[in-house]
């Protein structure tokens, strides 16, 4: 890893787990973008809910950094 | 078939059927349970005297073919928080009534002797029958016991031993299509119905349809409407994970209170998720998705097998799922649907009943994480009434007291349920201002606070709190009163056409001409009866707060405290 890349925690949620992991670190280059890294886990933003950086809610367009915690939800419910 | 009041007065043991009054006319469900309750008890009366009535109603569209429109009101004034109360659940007794004619059914007075009674509805009435075989029964053999004496379609409404002592968080069962519970959960109602010697209502099965004005314009909306809730994608993942899908993000918001509200994130979270859950009923070959009513299109609810794939629990939900798990430590799914299924039998709310435990934990009764300890205690003191078993059926704020406890989350003596209110602030908001006690289905801003549905509101801000949760609670007022499960909001909150079908189904059954503002205006008006009872009963502005620890007693992980000043709070009942 170098300066201009960061690890990301990345945590699914739901049926995005099918297929793929609960949480895994992963390397991104620096600018990354919530929506690109979204993408990168073969999900379509459009089916995202909700994003959580370190338990605070985000935008797609948001750039974590490193050590960050990304969640990323499907759109759920319940109550 | 005409639509009546089955009025049954227990002193006297006597029964009337009367004519829908017009000022009752164009209520139902909660509007109803909580007008009549209004009109005919004293404000002031001790709620398990001769002077509480306890009232059940179906909504206005359930017997109707409309989705998800099965839902049964019962109100009373509650002996738990000595508010007005209205508790609803699906099962098939709303619909069931709706189709006999029967508008409500008010239970008045107490017997004079101790004898207990039975009521039997049919399209004639009521009947009243002294009842011996089934007393001191659990619900599920109360439930196999009326499908032996009379059929498996009968409707039966039914409480436990719980409510037979007349503990404070006893609820009342109803049963649903697979002879299971559902449970109008809140408040204690079931000691209301123990305290007039009901221990259950039949209700017999009958072809009576309800009637509709306009048949065509009713298939219509109905069309619409279905399709708006089939569509939406909350529907979808509820169907699939159930309520309990919320662990996991409520826990990733760090608003999951954990080991008696002290932490908002809770280690075994995943052990206990809604995924873990569908993976654990997969495998056992129970079902992930069950309806509590004919006709619910959306299915949240679940079969959860035990082990050796025998049927354990159903309506497992998040509320109960977290209140067991994170709030008591206790990781393990197959303890907390024992916990669960041990709750239905003996007829007492999931919710308090496990706040409560959480609190005796605290106060060192046992260990947290003692899945198995809270089961022993369910089964040996809460369900044979021993002295312990009835400090903690009479809930979180009992125990407290009993216990020395002063960390003990509750708003007018009812238990706060699964969400933060430091890490949720709109949630606070209604916990300290809904007319009921701390009850999360009063005024939803999880939705938007957390799940990004109808907009979104940052959950830590003070901003637009109040508006939220007001604006929530009238609609949830209104919808409480339609026979809808309260689940249609998501698509009522994202999908345009969904509302207006909903408005468009009353208006064709009852041949009216409402309006979307009428509704709303259904909703401020049901708030205000509301209300205005409990001042009657002695409550003001001071009683809408959180406890004190919530203002001094920072939580993990974004350390917050409760800081929405009480001024603020008072500003809610602007409208
Ligand atoms: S969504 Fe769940 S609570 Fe609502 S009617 Fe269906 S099964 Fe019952």
């Amino acid at each position: 890893m170098n300066r201009n890349e960061i690890s990301v925690t990345v945590k699914l949620f739901a049926f995005f787990r099918e297929n793929r992991f609960k949480q895994q670190e992963q390397t991104f280059p620096a600018t990354i973008t919530v929506r690109e890294i979204v993408q990168r886990q073969g999900i379509d933003p459009e089916e995202v809910g909700v994003t959580m950086i370190n338990s605070r809610h985000c935008t797609l367009d948001q750039t974590p950094v490193q050590g960050d915690q990304l969640a990323i939800f499907p759109v759920i419910g319940g109550g | 078939m005409a639509e009546q009041i089955y009025r049954v007065n227990m002193t006297n043991l006597t029964t009337s059927t009367e004519p829908v009054p017009d000022k009752w006319m164009g209520l139902g469900g909660r509007g109803l349970t909580s007008t009549i309750v209004a009109d005919e008890v004293v404000p002031t009366c001790h709620p398990l005297g001769s002077k509480n009535k306890l009232v059940v109603a179906p909504g206005l569209l359930s017997g109707t073919v409309a989705a998800n429109s099965g839902r049964l009101s019962v109100g009373a004034k509650s002996p738990l928080t000595g508010t007005i109360k209205e508790a609803n659940a699906g099962g098939t007794a709303a619909q069931m009534l709706a189709k006999l004619g029967c508008k409500a059914l008010i239970i008045e007075g107490l017997p004079k002797n101790d004898i207990w009674y039975t009521l039997q509805i049919s399209k004639d009435g009521v009947t009243i029958q002294e009842e011996k075989e089934l007393i001191g029964k659990g619900n599920f053999a109360v439930v196999a016991g009326i499908g032996k004496r009379t059929s498996a379609k009968h409707g039966v409404m039914t409480i436990g031993p719980a409510g037979e002592m007349k503990m404070l968080s006893a609820n009342i069962s109803i049963k649903d299509p697979d002879s299971h519970l559902r449970s109008s959960g809140r408040g204690g109602l079931g000691a209301v119905m123990g305290s007039k010697k009901v221990k259950c209502i039949i209700i017999e099965p009958t072809d009576a349809k309800v009637e509709i004005v306009d048949q065509e314009k009713f298939k219509e909306a109905n069309r619409t409407f279905t399709k708006a809730l089939v569509d939406n994608p909350i529907s979808q993942a509820l169907g699939t994970y159930g309520t309990n899908v919320l662990v996991n993000i409520i826990n990733e918001s760090g608003a999951l209170p954990t080991k008696n509200f002290t932490g908002g994130q809770f280690d075994g979270h995943e052990e206990i998720s809604g995924e873990t859950m569908h993976d654990i009923i997969v495998e056992r070959e129970g079902k992930p998705r069950h309806n509590c009513h004919k006709g619910c299109v959306i299915q949240c609810s679940q079969i959860y097998n035990d082990k050796d794939k025998k049927y354990k629990t159903s309506g497992f939900e998040y509320e109960s799922i977290w209140a067991m798990g994170a709030d008591c430590c206790v990781d393990n799914l197959d303890h907390i649907a024992e916990a669960d299924h041990l709750m239905d039998d003996i007829g007492i709310d999931s919710i308090e009943t496990s706040v409560a435990m959480g609190v005796a934990m605290e106060g060192g009764l046992l260990a947290f994480g003692d899945g198995e300890g809270i089961c022993r205690i369910l089964r040996e003191d809460v369900g044979k009434g021993t002295p312990l078993g009835r400090i903690i059926g009479c809930g979180a704020g009992s125990v407290g007291r009993a216990f020395g406890v002063t960390r003990v989350p509750v708003v007018k003596n009812q238990a706060i349920p699964a969400y933060d209110p430091r890490a949720i602030k709109g949630m606070g908001i209604t916990y300290a201002t809904s007319t009921q006690g701390a009850d999360h289905t009063m005024g939803y801003t999880i939705a938007t606070n957390i799940l990004g549905v109808g907009g979104s509101v940052d959950p830590l801000s003070q901003e637009g709190q109040v508006e939220l949760s007001r604006n929530l609670q009238i609609a949830t007022a209104a919808i409480d009163s339609t026979g809808m499960c309260l689940f249609i909001a998501f698509a009522a909150l994202d999908d345009a056409t969904c509302l207006p079908a909903l408005v468009d189904m009353i208006n064709a059954r009852f041949g009216a001409d409402l309006t979307a503002e009428d509704v709303t205006n259904l909703g401020i008006s049901i708030l205000k009866t509301e209300r205005a009872f409990n001042e009657a009963a002695g409550f003001t502005s001071k009683d809408d707060r959180l406890p004190e620890f919530f203002y001094e007693e920072p939580i993990a992980p974004h350390n917050v405290v409760w800081d929405i000043p009480d001024e603020e709070l008072d500003k809610f009942w602007n409208f």
